[in-house]
């Protein structure tokens, strides 16, 4: 729809805009604009500019290290990592998805509902709250949590114990909050004690009363904006995303299912491990990240969604009561066969997290949960495939290794990448609808961040050393020389340079 | 103003989160053990945990500082960060922490002062008395394993916290700020 700013004709005679890095995203990426002497948007990019090299870091290694290892990859959600590259492993030592023990099911997906749980809960009440309670060009000195606690505490506070309690889960299942270790070839490696079960009991009533109030609050922030809320960012697209046999929503194990725009099905219950049939990947020279498409659609026309959005977009009902209520009544709310508003990724967002909340009861008090039947073996097999919903979208992990059990071929597709010409794609649509022919500031730009926010895409991994992130929004001539340039240091505040 | 909402909210209620046995000494090591130095603060756990008193003092390492960090703090006598630095000029430092309303916007990693402010918003009350060890890092590259400077450093920072641990008082700590160990 925008793909006419993608390139500018004349990049050389046009100004240039940097925002770099996007904030409150994990990681580092940059979004330029390139304007005419009218100020009119020629061009709109979201970059990554940091390469990560999942693949060398994976190659080489023994098999049985990767659960471990694959976790360093991202500090935000090592636990879908892990659980992806559990499920590649499996493969390898001959065990399928359906042979897995069951009590191992249970609890890899305890582990991965306290993984998303937690994850949601960060990404909303942590990075997107400010912009939606305060409003877009709010007062950047108070647009951050702390701004949110001071103005919502009761929010803020259940926000904080969302995350806490996903943590737990996490904690519970695989011994430590990171570097656990869970899922093992065939399995799981501890089971779950009924002091443990109960202890994550205690409170999880009122995790589910909180999840449930979080969807009523994202709910009532549309209403109050509606044309706003649906509109912002908004670009219609075709969604992907895995599937139980009977359609409802999945986010551990399943079939892939992609629809289109208008809710037609692309493909539908896919084995995951011929996804090279029915996805492929383009380069483009001007960011590390790459553009997934579906084959059959070709390049142009098949960029595709994943997360929350794409999940719900997708599902025909989701398994649990409450989350199913909220699930219709988002679909009644948008009135169409497929939600397109960017905005209501956070909408999906808490419904996932309140579905977790209530399946991560289910599997507490079902006894098979806590049986110490727990690992199965099979024959070797030469090559693996693991995939899994991650908070973030379908993530794929795919090695081959050799009879030293040595992985010599990894293949890694991560959430953020799925959605890569997408959140181009919205970038190109805020900067078309709020940006041209304006002068701009640091709340107008904010309008980009909160498009590419809502993706709740991971740039990068966990590097993480203090005072290494400043944003800068240069304005560049059309001779290429610098006329302005605004510096936004890590404590937020914005001066001159 | 585009987005702003007027908004209702349930009361927070009480929820059991904490565990029972809450040690008076926490140390948070903050980082990455496949990052180079961002390795700096989980190896220097690895290193110290064998000869602590864990009956006293409880070690936690994430990759990130993070809002549930607010909870963990509650109840200690003292909290020790410990995080990979590029900005120190030694191969170590160590400092008091105040909680400022001040805040990170680029990203969602918190600062020892954020958490601190979190913490006193949220409950009303003084945080415990926090610290904050940096070690001196350089590169931070994935794969890497930490550079031999680093090694160096986390050596000395190792001497350090053991010699710190040592020491049962916040006074104690407060001049080790004055006078570091090197």
């Amino acid at each position: 729809m925008y793909e006419h700013l993608e390139t500018a004709e004349n990049p050389d005679k046009l100004k240039r805009v940097v925002i770099d890095p996007v904030s409150r995203v994990e990681g580092h990426g940059k979004v330029t604009l390139l304007l005419d002497e009218n100020d009119q948007v020629k061009q709109a990019r979201l970059h990554i500019v940091e390469f990560r090299g999942f693949e060398r870091f994976i190659q080489g290694r023994p098999y049985w290290e990767l659960p471990v290892l694959v976790q360093r990859l991202c500090g935000i959600c090592p636990v879908s990592h892990h659980l992806a590259a559990g499920k590649a492993i499996d493969q390898l030592v001959g065990v399928d998805p359906e042979n897995l023990p069951i009590a191992a099911t249970h609890l890899r997906k305890l582990l991965h509902f306290g993984q998303v749980l937690q994850s949601h809960a960060l990404h909303f009440f942590h990075l997107a709250s400010p912009d939606l309670l305060f409003g877009f060009d709010s007062d950047i000195a108070k647009r951050n949590i702390i701004g949110v606690i001071g103005a919502h505490p009761d929010i803020a506070l259940q926000g904080v114990k969302l995350r806490k309690y996903g943590q737990e889960v996490i904690r519970v299942v695989s011994g430590k909050r990171v570097h656990g270790t869970a899922a093992i070839p065939g399995g799981m490696n501890k089971p779950l004690s009924t002091t443990d079960r109960d202890y994550l009991l205690t409170d999880i009533d009122q995790i589910i009363a909180w999840t449930s109030s979080a969807v009523a609050l994202v709910k009532q922030l549309h209403c109050s904006n509606r044309s706003f809320y649906d509109e912002f960012a908004s670009i219609p697209s075709h969604y992907m995303g895995l599937i139980q046999t009977d359609g409802a929503l999945e986010l551990y194990h399943g079939g892939l299912r992609a629809k289109d725009t208008n809710g037609a099905v692309i493909f539908d219950h896919v084995d995951y491990c011929k996804y090279n049939d029915y996805i492929h990947e383009q380069v483009k020279s001007w960011t590390y990240m790459k553009f997934p498409y579906l084959l059959s659609l070709g390049k142009e026309n098949g960029w595709y969604r994943v997360g929350p959005l794409a999940r719900v977009n997708n599902c025909d009902f989701i398994g649990t009561p409450l989350a199913e209520a909220a699930r219709i009544d988002f679909k009644q709310h948008f009135e169409s066969p497929q939600v397109h508003s960017t905005l209501a990724f956070h909408w999906a967002r808490m419904i996932e997290a309140l579905h977790c909340a209530e399946s991560i009861k289910q599997l507490l008090n079902d006894p098979v949960t806590l049986s110490t039947v727990l690992v199965t073996q099979g024959e070797k097999r030469f090559e693996g495939v693991g995939v899994i919903e991650a908070p973030r979208g379908t993530l794929f992990h795919h090695y081959q290794i050799d009879e030293n059990d040595i992985v010599t071929r990894a293949n890694l597709i991560v959430s953020t990448t799925s959605n890569n010409t997408a959140m181009n794609e919205s970038v190109r649509q805020v900067a078309a609808t709020y940006l041209n022919g304006r002068e701009l500031n640091e709340a107008l730009l904010n309008n980009l961040e909160v498009a590419i926010r809502a993706y709740d895409p991971c740039l990068s991994c966990a590097t993480h050393a203090m005072g290494k992130m400043p944003l800068a929004v240069e304005l560049v001539d059309n001779e290429g020389k610098i006329v302005d340039r605004l510096v936004k240091s890590s404590s937020g505040h914005i001066a001159a340079a | 103003m585009k987005g702003k909402s007027s908004i209702v909210w349930l009361k927070a209620q009480a929820v059991t989160l904490l565990q029972p046995d809450i040690k008076p000494t926490l140390l948070i090591a903050v980082g990455n053990l496949s990052r180079g130095d961002d390795a700096l603060a989980p190896l220097l756990q690895e290193l110290i945990e064998p000869v602590i008193d864990e009956s006293t003092t409880e070690l936690i390492t994430d990759f990130q500082l993070q809002l549930e960090h607010v909870l963990d703090i509650t109840g200690r006598d003292r909290v020790l960060f410990i995080d990979a630095a590029v900005e120190c000029t030694t191969p170590f430092s160590f400092s008091e922490q105040q909680a400022s309303t001040e805040y990170t916007h680029t990203s969602h990693i918190m600062s020892p002062a954020a958490i601190m402010q979190v913490y006193r918003t949220i409950t009303k009350r003084l945080p415990p008395p926090c610290f904050l060890l940096s070690i001196k890092g350089e590169s931070f590259e994935l794969g890497e394993s930490i550079s031999s400077t680093a090694e160096q450093h986390l050596q000395a920072a190792k001497v350090f916290t053991l010699a710190a641990l040592k020491l049962s008082s916040v006074e104690d700590w407060r001049k080790l700020c004055w006078k570091p160990i090197l």
